[in-house]
């Protein structure tokens, strides 16, 4: 799916190229920018840009898109013959991963992707030379969060997809709303996150670690590749601090559930939204937009 | 703190009222782009910039000189609002740097001495990104050919040369037609090639009428771009001036050398010259002068009269570099 978006990004452009030799002028006219038509152009411009970069980094594409559908293929392979007990329902491993994979994607794309990308801008000086700009800082964060929710969704979309035709998986209307939603609040608490973890880290290669070692001991205790049923009290307790648990557990209940209301839990996206704030509070103390070791 | 607060209106509207006489006084001149006075930047203990103080006018190619960690990048960044003074008052477009509104950042164009590519994105691509921060920015396909880059358009620029990526670099800061354009040591590591087709483009942008900052430890650079140059030693400014003039260049003697084969006997040469006259280890003969017309006339005049060869005849002023090295080594 994503080549073929990517074939059709190629044909348009090989069409403006065409066009622009039949016009004998070479110099093509730039209609009024973003900033002379407002705010939410800017937004627009900047998330389409910024989804731009991240659409073209293999990187990127390798960790929230190939990496998520393998560990479905391998998950349900290994364990889609078992079953498990979610929200009281005696349901197949195969059901079971779905969602789990999905939190991790979201995860991934949100968090993971974010924190990679924003570090590596920062110490090349990219987001400085933005900042040199007249483009205020809500503009840059509001476009990169619209570029990340888009991308989850694109990602969301193929697993969910993949689910229904390799596996059978399928979500009632009413509950794929509800992981909609979600979705929604899960990319915007984990994207907030990951400005604040940026923040965090001093350099553009301490980004991957930090990210694995935040990330993978979460997975395992979240319900993302294990049932929570199958955990110690204690560390059911743990998982019940940290967001990654939260999202889980709401897009779980949409696989059991056929109601919107029971499809989402209100509970978790509390939760989510009190972690995205708390990292929103640490971010408006301590992010930086200049490279580390710039002191003011 | 309730009573001080109208003090401190108080206060205000005298100072600006001073300012405002003092603008009147002023009126006949035009406003400087960039007005310094008595900056000073502390880091913790260490003093980075020592109180100086520029003047930077509309229109003016001005070129800011100095050795590594002698306060010029520290005092570019302030200039730019990227760090706060400790002391002294800094006016970039009529505005504090550090509290000054987007709208200000509209007026500037900053090419960073580090900055990486946009990752993923075209030449033109990036282009188009920064002319959307902007209100009313150039043509984007122009700025490209201005800076050379049409044929890169397409090219991915994380792949272009350094070279290449440095006019990248001009290009996005020249997109939202900036009155003003701090340049950080923009030609640092290039090749020669590289770096005249570098000041090829500064030349483009002094025809535009831009006013530029521009910082820089070649010698060369300066004295082929800069209408006015300050050096920074120490955090100090030790010297400003015209290329021509800087560091009292134009008083200095001309240095005049050639040699002469052995046969010739410096006894007999004009008394006024032979007293100023100095041989090297490796028998070149060095002339200070002052009147260097007369000096060639009676030397060339001795020299045919005897049927000498004067060899390797030169006639130098000191180079710019010369003086900068004589500045900046007090230090």
């Amino acid at each position: 799916m994503f080549f073929l978006i990517k074939r059709l990004m190629r044909l348009r452009r090989e069409r403006q190229v065409r066009v622009a030799e039949d016009g004998s002028a070479s110099v093509s006219q730039d209609g009024p920018s973003a900033a002379a038509r407002g705010p939410l152009a800017m937004v627009l411009h900047e998330a389409a840009y910024d989804l731009r970069i991240s659409l073209r980094s293999p990187r990127a594409r390798l960790m929230g898109i190939i990496f998520p559908i393998v560990l479905l293929v391998i998950f349900i392979g290994v364990f889609g013959n078992e079953h498990t007990l979610v929200d009281g329902s005696r349901v197949s491993l195969k059901v079971f991963y779905v969602p789990g994979i999905l939190a991790m994607s979201i995860v991934v794309n949100a968090y993971a992707s974010l924190v990679i990308s924003i570090s590596g801008l920062r110490e090349t000086g990219v987001l400085k030379r933005r900042r040199a700009t007249p483009v205020p800082a809500a503009v840059l964060i509001a476009g990169q969060a619209l570029a990340t929710v888009v991308n989850t969704a694109i990602t969301a979309a193929i697993l969910l997809v993949v689910a229904r035709i390799f596996y059978g998986v399928t979500f009632a209307g009413p509950a794929l709303a509800g992981v909609a939603c979600t979705t929604l609040v899960g990319t915007l608490a984990f994207a907030s996150i990951g400005y604040a973890v940026s923040g965090m880290i001093g350099s553009q290669e301490a980004a991957q670690p930090t990210v694995q070692m935040t990330m993978l001991p979460l997975w395992f205790i979240s319900g993302v590749f294990i049932p929570i049923s199958n955990l110690s009290p204690a560390l059911r307790d743990l998982a019940d601090v940290f967001p990654v648990q939260h999202l889980s557990n709401s897009l779980h209940l949409a696989s059991v559930h056929a109601s919107f209301s029971a499809s989402i839990s209100a509970t978790d996206m509390l939760v989510l939204a009190v972690w995205a704030l708390g990292a929103g509070a640490f971010c408006a103390w301590r992010f930086s937009w200049l490279p580390a070791g710039a002191s003011r | 703190m309730t009573a001080a607060a109208p003090a401190r209106t108080l206060m205000g509207m005298f100072t600006n009222s001073l300012d405002a006489a003092v603008a009147a006084a002023d009126a006949g001149r035009p406003e400087p782009v960039v007005r310094v006075q008595g900056l000073v930047k502390r880091y913790g203990e260490h003093e980075a910039v020592r109180g100086i103080d520029l003047e930077v006018h509309r229109g003016e190619i001005f070129a800011f000189l100095g050795p590594n960690g002698a306060g010029k990048t520290t005092t570019v960044e302030i200039l730019e609002g990227f760090r706060q003074a400790s002391d002294g008052s800094v006016w970039v477009l009529g505005q504090d740097p550090w509290q000054a509104p987007g709208s200000w950042r509209a007026r500037l164009g900053i090419v960073l001495q580090e900055s990486g590519a946009e990752p993923g994105l075209t030449t033109r691509e990036c282009v188009a990104l920064y002319a959307g921060y902007y209100p009313s920015p150039r043509n984007i396909d122009e700025t490209l050919a201005l800076v050379g880059l049409s044929e890169q358009a397409d090219e991915r620029a994380a792949k272009l040369s350094g070279g290449q990526r440095r006019r990248l670099d001009v290009a996005l800061a020249l997109i939202g037609d900036p009155e003003l354009i701090f340049l950080d040591e923009p030609t640092t590591g290039f090749d020669p090639s590289a770096r005249r087709a570098a000041w090829e483009v500064v030349d483009g942008l002094r025809r535009l009428g831009k006013t530029i900052f521009l910082t820089t430890h070649y010698m060369d650079e300066a004295e082929r771009l800069a209408d006015r140059i300050a050096v920074i030693a120490a955090g100090r400014i030790v010297a400003e001036g015209t290329p021509q003039t800087l560091g009292g260049r134009q008083l200095e003697a001309t240095r005049i050398t050639f040699m002469l084969g052995a046969a010739a006997d410096l006894q007999t040469l004009p008394p006024a010259l032979a007293q100023r006259l100095a041989r090297d280890d490796d028998g070149l003969l060095r002339l200070p002068s002052t009147s260097v017309t007369a000096d060639l006339h009676a030397l060339s005049g001795w020299a045919l009269e005897r049927g000498l060869e004067l060899e390797s005849l030169e006639v130098s002023r000191p180079t710019l570099e010369d003086v900068y090295l004589q500045l900046t080594s007090g230090e």
